[in-house]
């Protein structure tokens, strides 16, 4: 039954992916990748966590990927790559190895024996009586305090030197 | 119950549902015109039927019998298809919204609400971040200098409101502990989250307004400066859809409003469900009041007004809520 929403889902996901570097025009590729986030919440969903799977829409689809669409649209960027773009081969090595590299990332896990990952202490049981938004809420702010009060600053870094650079 | 009883009560509710929907975003056309007309003392739409009751199924016809355009310059797949990202997420936005307290009807109890699912508030504010698409996309994809800067306005606008609006409820969030509005609206059972809330409350009717595009908001179509904005392409039942999106968003926003400040369904003496309705159009007067009553904002108030003004105030609000919660 999970499989008849999965493989769509999976499906999905790689071929919007795959668009959002095939296609040629940059306002249907930030639309493909839109739908990469939405097949991926989808599969969040599939995991009962319907907390990231909400906030994957509300950030990425529905701020993040409006942003890029602003800046797309504001550039307004011709449909064809600049020309020292198309035939660069370094470049294509560099990627050509990038891709080989990760698929060999991917064949560990898949070829070692354990096809199942380690079960954490948060089975789909515990999450049920304790509530998904709940167990994010108290893991981010006891066992990942640290990690995330630094994301912040560098968030908020990341701000200052945006300011610092635009009003220059 | 059995799962075929479920199924068929789920579409039930879902055809329900969608057509009181349909229905009032027809007839909120007629009583926008009604009301801006009362404010401005004339008459407004008189002619078909009596005191133009049947003026928005004459619209509706109109719009479906006019040539259907598509500028030569547009970019045709997004251009069809921007209306179409408008209208939905407007639509499917009240699946979670609870409308009346549970009922028994032929033996079974019915709750009257679609989906009570356990993130309600953040899926209506993920379904209407994405409400912007058909906005922008309509547009860019016109390839008209007005549209685009209607969509570029709208998208600006929306991302700085939608942050002071997710923060107002943050304080409804606390207080009743729960993301499922139908457990929002039992936390309610006592008293209104609008009396413990009241600053929240003010926060998201202004962001809400700004949300919906709608006066002293409406700077994406803002006709004295672009036209008619994102949708000066439009014709024939595109644009008529646009208009269906603004209305259904402006159901859903006062629905939204009703559920988590003024206690949704509750409410003595009268039915839960004739309760939800009374708020809910009491807002929807509003929003059209505010439309016959305030001029618009520039674009630089509106940006200083959103960051400087009603960010502060949402942070200092929930922090304000967050002591008070600890201390209970």
């Amino acid at each position: 039954m999970e499989w008849l929403v999965f493989v769509p889902l999976a499906a999905m996901a790689l071929i919007t992916a795959v668009l959002v570097i095939v296609l040629r025009n940059p306002v249907y590729c930030a639309l493909s990748l839109i739908g990469t986030f939405f097949a991926l919440s989808g599969i969040y969903l599939l995991l009962q966590a319907q907390f990231i799977a909400v906030v994957q829409v509300i950030v990425y689809a529905g701020a993040i990927m409006v942003l890029f669409l602003f800046v797309v649209m504001l550039l307004d960027l011709g449909h064809e790559l600049p020309a020292w773009l198309q035939r660069d081969r370094p470049r294509l090595l560099l990627g050509v190895g990038a891709v080989a590299l990760l698929l060999l990332e991917l064949a560990i896990p898949i070829g070692s024996n354990s096809s199942r990952a380690p079960q954490g202490p948060y089975t789909s049981e515990v999450v049920g009586a304790i509530g998904n938004t709940q167990i994010v809420g108290r893991l981010l702010f006891t066992d990942f305090l640290i990690p995330f009060e630094i994301t912040s600053i560098i968030l908020l870094i990341a701000i200052i030197g945006v300011m610092v650079l635009a009003r220059r | 119950m059995p799962e075929g009883t479920f199924f068929v009560l789920m579409v039930a509710k879902i055809v329900v549902v969608f057509g009181l929907m349909l229905l009032s975003v027809t007839y909120l056309t007629w009583l926008e015109r009604k009301i801006l007309s009362d404010i401005q003392v004339r008459l407004g739409p008189m002619r078909v039927g009596p005191h133009g009751l049947l003026q928005p199924i004459a619209d509706g016809l109109k719009l479906l019998f006019k040539e259907e355009i598509v500028p030569q310059a547009a970019d045709r797949t997004l251009y069809l298809l921007a209306p179409v990202l408008a209208l939905i997420p407007a639509f499917i936005s009240f699946a979670v919204i609870p409308f009346g307290d549970r009922i028994r009807l032929f033996g079974q109890s019915i709750d009257l609400v679609i989906a009570d699912v356990n993130i309600g508030l953040l899926y209506v504010f993920g379904v209407a971040s994405l409400g912007i698409y058909g906005i922008v996309l309509g547009g860019w994809a016109s390839n008209n200098k007005y549209a685009l800067l209607g969509g570029l306005r709208a998208s600006a606008q929306m991302i700085s409101y939608e942050l002071s609006l997710s923060l107002s409820v943050v304080g409804v969030v606390m207080l009743s502990q729960s993301l499922s509005l139908v457990q929002v609206v039992d936390a309610q059972a006592r008293v209104w989250f609008i009396v413990l809330q009241p600053i929240g409350f003010l926060i998201f009717l202004i962001c809400a307004v700004a949300e919906i595009n709608r006066a002293p908001f409406d700077l994406p179509e803002a006709e004295t400066e672009l036209v008619a904005g994102f949708h000066v392409e439009y014709s024939s039942m595109k644009f008529a859809m646009y208009f269906m999106a603004e209305y259904a968003n402006m159901i859903t926003v006062s629905a939204m409003a009703t559920t988590l400040f003024l206690g949704g369904w509750r409410g003595p003496w009268l039915p839960p469900v004739v309760w939800f309705l009374i708020k809910l159009y009491l807002f929807i007067f509003l929003f059209i009041w505010l439309r016959g009553t305030l001029p618009r904002f520039r674009y630089d108030q509106l940006m200083r007004f959103g960051w400087k003004v009603l960010l502060p105030i949402a942070l200092v609000n929930i922090m304000v809520t967050a002591v008070f919660v600890a201390l209970r």
